[in-house]
């Protein structure tokens, strides 16, 4: 096992953990302002795609098609907020669940119904393909170093948009006392509609950046929504803080148990053996470390202050 | 009771007015029409129905219900189709996990299941049972053709790849069982997964020479997307599952040249297969997948079947469809003692026509090829 091929995997789980938090980010930001649990996120992710990947094929620009993700998936988002979710906020999680779980339903034979069952093509731009050499003798995909970039933006981004700006203040106060700040005028529906158009737009970027390395197609968001459920509760339901720190320590544990475990496993059961135990256990690996994690610290690793 | 009354009499009336079959057959086809997996289930769907429109068939009613991939959903399915449709035939599941949980209650039931997807190794050996056609292929049978194929190409040190599943252990089973020599690494992935970085890295640092890989669907066209991108040129092999025409425009020109094993191409050189082709062009706009092809194929070993014997009579209408006297768009076809088929295996290559990519037939890896577990089997 050489360093590069380590660096490599720490990359790949930074990359992957970073694509985490962009999903969770939105999905913590929604269940602690408001308070509501919605499934619906990872269909958010998917338009995302969709809309890149349409952009992309007909205009042939990526970065087009990446605007349009953005675009698409915040004006769903609003059109959810507006339409649905507005009217679940009073009502307990149960009511929440079947709703947005109703929604991911919608949205997946909507785009069944718009796109078709077949998967679309969607190819990174040609500014960021290829590998760059990196210390240690690795190679590395330049796209994926991208998305490790943009994913640090964004983490900063919202860090001075929640500490700095008027719109964060009010989202604090949102999540601390919701009928104080709407006593004190402000219009707690806009601030609402805006802060799930932010997230459903957060996990509309991630849809159309992975969109690119993966396959587009339809209930591609749901696996990752299980993921960044995971996330968002070994970081502390509510913190964005947490769901960077859970993202990357998710990414990370996923990757590395992947590659490690089935090495470990082969070295007493034999190659074949060892592979086929190795795989299965890597899989539960980042609900292990959930359920340990939730055992010592059972409101996350950063509880937010409530 | 009245029901099954008013049943009978419904079949009798309906038998005096069929001419050329002896009983209306019902079929349930459970498969995979949503997710990740549709597009092979939409393939075996529309290839199945294309077959029953060719030969103007009204006898054969067919109910299609999504699995949706979850072998909990196809349970379900299969006890609503036996027991509320009343169906005599179930086929279409697509996925051997699901294939695994179905088909044992299935043929307990005294009902036929026609697989025209998946060939879990217990099915063709130990848990054979006679009421359980595969008119596809045991899941082996392509990978141990690439197996050859790997043999015969030279290659010294292969890296394998597939889902940790029942068909992606038969996969490199398959493979390990046609190529003998030393293995750069054998990786079990989660089914499902879509992202292949982490195993990408593996492959840079392993030193192989050729890579084999089995993921069906989406996992498919991620990982060959994700190893173009990463610019490893290491050359690629897989089963035709993984440069399926289902797969190939989305993986676009990353699949180019890449040599994969099936049974059947859009190419194929036989009269049936030229017909199915062209008609199912003109029928649904696009290039039939091997998918397609087996489910086209299944539809005319039943109405082949139908026409010769009640599917009431389940010792003669068994009895037709081991015959397996239809014209197979794989051109010769017959079925081995274990109800599983024994058929040549072909090399293809991934080549561009206009701007469509598609497979060409290229060579011939295996020769009226026959599963090994057909011993293990005691019918």
């Amino acid at each position: 096992m050489s360093t590069a091929l380590i660096i490599e995997q720490l990359l790949n789980g930074l990359q992957f953990g970073v694509m985490l938090f962009l999903m969770a980010a939105g999905l913590t930001l929604i269940f602690g302002v408001m308070g509501l649990i919605n499934l619906a996120h990872g269909s958010f992710y998917m338009i995302g795609a969709f809309a890149c990947a349409a952009v992309a094929a007909a205009t042939g620009s990526f970065w087009l098609g990446l605007a349009a993700s953005l675009a698409a998936a915040a004006a769903a988002g609003a059109l959810v907020e507006l339409a649905v979710i507005r009217r679940l906020y009073d009502r307990d999680h149960l009511d929440q669940v079947l709703a947005t779980f109703a929604l991911i339903l919608i949205f997946s034979e909507g785009t069944r119904w718009l796109f078709g069952s077949f998967p679309l093509y969607l190819d990174i731009p040609q500014v960021l393909s290829g590998a760059v050499d990196l210390p240690g003798g690795a190679r590395y995909q330049l796209y994926r170093l991208a998305i490790i970039g943009v994913g640090v933006l964004v983490a900063l981004g919202l860090y001075y948009l929640i500490a700095r700006t008027r719109l964060g203040m009010r989202i604090r106060a949102g999540q601390s006392d919701r009928e104080m700040i709407a006593a004190l005028g402000v219009d707690i529906g806009t601030l609402y509609t805006m802060v799930f158009a932010l997230g459903a737009a957060l996990a509309g970027l991630a849809g159309a950046l992975v969109g690119a390395l993966q396959s587009v197609q339809v209930g591609m968001g749901e696996p990752v929504l299980i993921l960044a459920f995971v996330v968002i509760v070994i970081g502390g339901i509510g913190s964005i803080k947490g769901a960077l720190v859970g993202a990357v320590l998710v990414g990370l544990t996923d990757t590395l148990g992947r590659f490690l475990l089935p090495k470990l496993f082969a070295a007493f059961l034999g190659p074949s053996e060892g592979a086929t135990v190795g795989a299965a256990l890597a899989s539960m690996l980042i609900y292990i470390v959930m359920a340990l994690i939730l055992a010592f610290r059972p409101k996350g690793l950063f509880p937010a202050t409530a | 009771m009245k029901k099954i009354l008013a049943a009978s009499v419904l079949g009798l009336s309906l038998s005096a007015s069929g001419l050329a079959y002896a009983e209306p057959v019902k079929v349930g086809m459970i498969t995979t029409l949503s997710g990740g997996g549709a597009g092979l289930g939409v393939d075996v769907r529309d290839g199945f129905l294309l077959a029953l429109k060719q030969a103007g068939n009204t006898e054969i009613e067919v109910v299609v219900e999504d699995d949706a991939m979850k072998p909990e959903t196809a349970v379900q399915l299969a006890d609503k189709m036996i027991q509320s449709d009343q169906v005599d035939i179930l086929t279409g599941i697509i996925w051997s996990n699901l294939a695994m949980a179905v088909v044992p209650s299935v043929t307990a039931q005294d009902k036929f299941y026609l697989s025209p997807n998946a060939g879990p190794s217990p099915l063709a050996g130990a848990k054979c049972h006679k009421n359980y056609f595969n008119v596809a292929w045991q899941n082996d049978s392509l990978h141990e053709a690439a197996g050859a194929y790997a043999t015969k190409a030279g290659y010294k040190k292969p890296f394998i790849l597939a889902p940790n599943y029942p068909a992606g252990t038969d996969a490199l089973t398959g493979f390990k069982r046609f190529y003998t020599g030393e293995l750069a690494n054998e990786v079990y992935t989660k089914l499902g997964a879509t992202d292949y970085a982490a195993e990408i890295s593996q492959i840079r640092a392993s030193g192989a020479d050729a890579v084999y890989f089995f993921l069906p669907g989406g996992m498919g066209i991620a990982f060959m997307k994700q190893y173009a991108q990463s610019g490893v040129n290491i050359p690629v092999v897989g089963p035709a599952f993984s440069f399926s025409q289902d797969v190939l425009g989305a993986m676009g020109d990353a699949a180019l040249g890449v040599k994969n094993t099936a049974q059947w191409s859009p190419d194929l050189d036989n009269a049936t297969s030229k017909a199915f082709v062209e008609s199912f062009k003109a029928e649904y706009g696009r290039i039939p997948s091997l998918y397609a092809s087996q489910g086209f194929d299944t539809a005319n070993l039943i109405l082949s079947a139908a026409a010769k014997a009640s599917v009431k009579d389940a010792d003669a209408f068994r009895a037709a469809l081991e015959a397996a006297d239809f014209k197979s768009t794989r051109g010769d076809f017959k079925f081995a003692p274990n109800h599983h088929p024994i058929h040549d295996v072909y090399v293809r290559e991934v080549v561009k026509e206009g701007d469509v990519l598609t497979n060409k037939i290229v060579g011939v890896a295996l020769e009226d090829h026959q599963d090994v577990y057909a011993a293990e089997c005691k019918m």
